[in-house]
């Protein structure tokens, strides 16, 4: 099991530059993004899945997590980051 | 083998919005090595035995919380029915090791150990006799010790001498915790035909056919299956089984997951996946919202057996085919004080005893968590818990009885127990006299559905 792969997943009420605030945390924390998905949906909520690997992060995956939940705070979103098994275990056979 | 953002957004609402959680991961381990002829000793074996196997339970399951975003809502221990690891015959020998138990079970940080039980279903030893005349004490003065005693079964029959003797039981249990609603009665089930595997409580214990130590894993999410069914407005049964079935495989993954992966970290063999609806407290994540959301103006009516008997079934083949290890009870749970709209319809008076009874003979378990008046005598419990064990024995099914005379309530009164165990209106029961029947006593034969061989 890889358990570097970590699901970034945002969602919240959609406005200008979101991507790049995320993306530049991740950056900061040598978090690389492998597969980036995102759209808005019903006309204004933002939805974002960031399918990134931690392997050579600066800081850990708790540390990591709470970053992102402090970062969602600041931009009024809600920002999780997952193992990735949970969604093929889920949704794959 | 991409997930598509739709997939990953639905996970991420069935935690966030619709209650989703790993109800409970539940050690079993085994205490048979732990027996000695002083009952000092077994308590120090026991408590080093729990803590060496179970010391880092809790902590591994929080690491997987965070892991995989998704809640682990409880840790519990099951161990091998204690009526087989104590050997003196004395009551007091019983009291002592449950609070042994509660020692082991506090230092180790579980919430609830499950496994003060004993199996009586063809007849009691001594130790089994001393083990059911403790429960009271032992449950009224511990605060995480749950009791079982299983006393029917299809292959033996029903013991009716314990079958009349649970119900004094309960009754002194209610009378020990009269300052707390009879709280100690939450902490008792009266089982027919008990599983081995079963992690929840307040009936989980480990069963003499299995491991040393093992990890069964409780998945719940009845808030899931409400919100896909509410969705589905105006579609026909077979479609409405059918998205049941789906929402119950998707949440059985999910436990898979959990159970192989704390299996992995702690070193312990995997056993069962229980894919249990177990209600919360929690606005939404009710069962008999579900039964609504099916078309009915209130859990009681009339179609709610039907209704329930579709969920059982469907969460049964989503969750058999996600999982090569579906144990334990696996189905939906009815325990009335957990589930708000069960609540709700008692208060309204149009859920009975009666209906729950007929519920019991379709859904995974039986009378649960069910508040009856303090007056009711101990031969009316015994006689409930007769009819219960006759579905479960006759229908090769588990039915057990977790029952609350709430001492000085009468019916409409409300009792609160707090946390998991949430309220419940008291509600009536019959006032006609079952004594008779009770004091006769004796072994009900096994019926002919028992002889498969």
């Amino acid at each position: 099991m890889s358990e570097s792969r970590v699901m970034v997943t945002v969602i919240g009420p959609d406005r200008v530059g979101i991507v790049a605030d995320v993306a530049t945390l991740l950056a900061k924390q040598s978090v690389n993004i492998l597969d980036i998905n995102q759209k808005v949906m019903d006309g204004d909520i933002f939805a974002m899945t960031m399918l990134t690997d931690i392997s050579k992060a600066v800081i850990d995956f708790g540390e990591l997590k709470k970053l992102l939940e402090e970062k969602g705070k600041e931009l009024g979103l809600k920002i999780h980051a997952q193992h990735e098994e949970i969604f093929k275990y889920m949704h794959r056979i | 083998m991409t997930i598509s953002p739709e997939e990953i957004l639905e996970t991420i609402q069935m935690i966030e919005q619709e209650s989703l959680d790993v109800r409970t991961v539940t050690m079993g381990i085994s205490l048979l090595d732990c027996s000695h002829s002083d009952v000092k000793v077994v308590g120090e074996q026991v408590i080093a035995k729990i803590e060496r196997l179970a010391g880092k339970l809790r902590e591994t399951a929080k690491g997987i919380e965070m892991d995989y975003g998704i809640p682990i809502v409880n840790t519990r221990l099951a161990i091998t029915p204690i009526s087989q690891v104590v050997a003196g015959g004395h009551k007091d020998d019983f009291v002592y090791i449950a609070k042994c138990l509660d020692e082991a079970a506090k230092r180790v940080g579980v919430n609830f150990i499950g496994g003060f039980s004993s199996l009586v279903q063809k007849g009691f030893t001594t130790q089994d006799i001393a083990l059911i005349d403790a429960i009271p004490e032992a449950l009224s003065s511990t605060e995480r010790v749950c009791s079982s005693v299983n006393v029917a079964s299809t292959r033996a029959g029903i013991n009716m001498d314990a079958v009349k003797k649970m119900g004094q039981v309960i009754k002194e249990a209610a009378r020990l915790t009269a300052d707390r609603g009879g709280l100690a009665c939450a902490k008792l089930v009266v089982f027919a035909n008990a599983v081995d595997d079963n992690p929840f409580m307040a009936g989980a214990f480990h069963g003499v056919g299995e491991p040393e130590c093992v990890v069964n894993v409780g998945v719940s999410g009845p808030g899931v299956v409400r919100a896909a069914v509410k969705a589905a407005k105006g579609k026909d049964l077979g479609e409405v089984a059918e998205i049941i079935k789906k929402v119950g495989f998707k949440i059985t993954r999910m436990g898979e997951l959990v159970g192989r992966e704390i299996s992995r970290r702690l070193n312990v063999e995997f056993g069962i996946l229980d894919v249990s609806l177990a209600p919360t407290p929690a606005e939404g994540d009710s069962v008999a919202e579900i039964l609504e959301a099916m078309g009915l103006e209130r859990v009681g009516a009339p179609g709610t057996t039907a209704a329930l008997a579709l969920l059982n079934d469907a969460m049964k083949k989503g969750g058999a085919f996600a999982s090569s290890y579906v144990g334990g009870l696996s189905g939906a749970f009815i325990p009335l004080s957990e589930d708000q709209g069960m609540i709700r319809a008692a208060r309204e008076g149009v859920l009975s005893i009666e209906k729950l009874e007929a519920m019991t003979a379709v859904c995974s378990v039986g009378l649960d968590m069910i508040a009856i008046p303090g007056d009711t005598s101990a031969e009316t419990i015994s006689a409930i818990i007769a009819d219960e064990a006759a579905i479960g024995v006759i229908n090769n099914k588990t039915t057990a009885v977790r029952i609350i005379p709430v001492p000085g309530k009468k019916v409409g009164d409300m009792v609160y127990f707090g946390g998991l165990l949430g309220e419940a209106p008291i509600i009536p029961v019959s006032r006609l006299s079952s004594k008779e029947f009770i004091d006769r006593g004796g072994r009900i034969p096994a019926p002919i559905q028992g002889m498969k061989n």
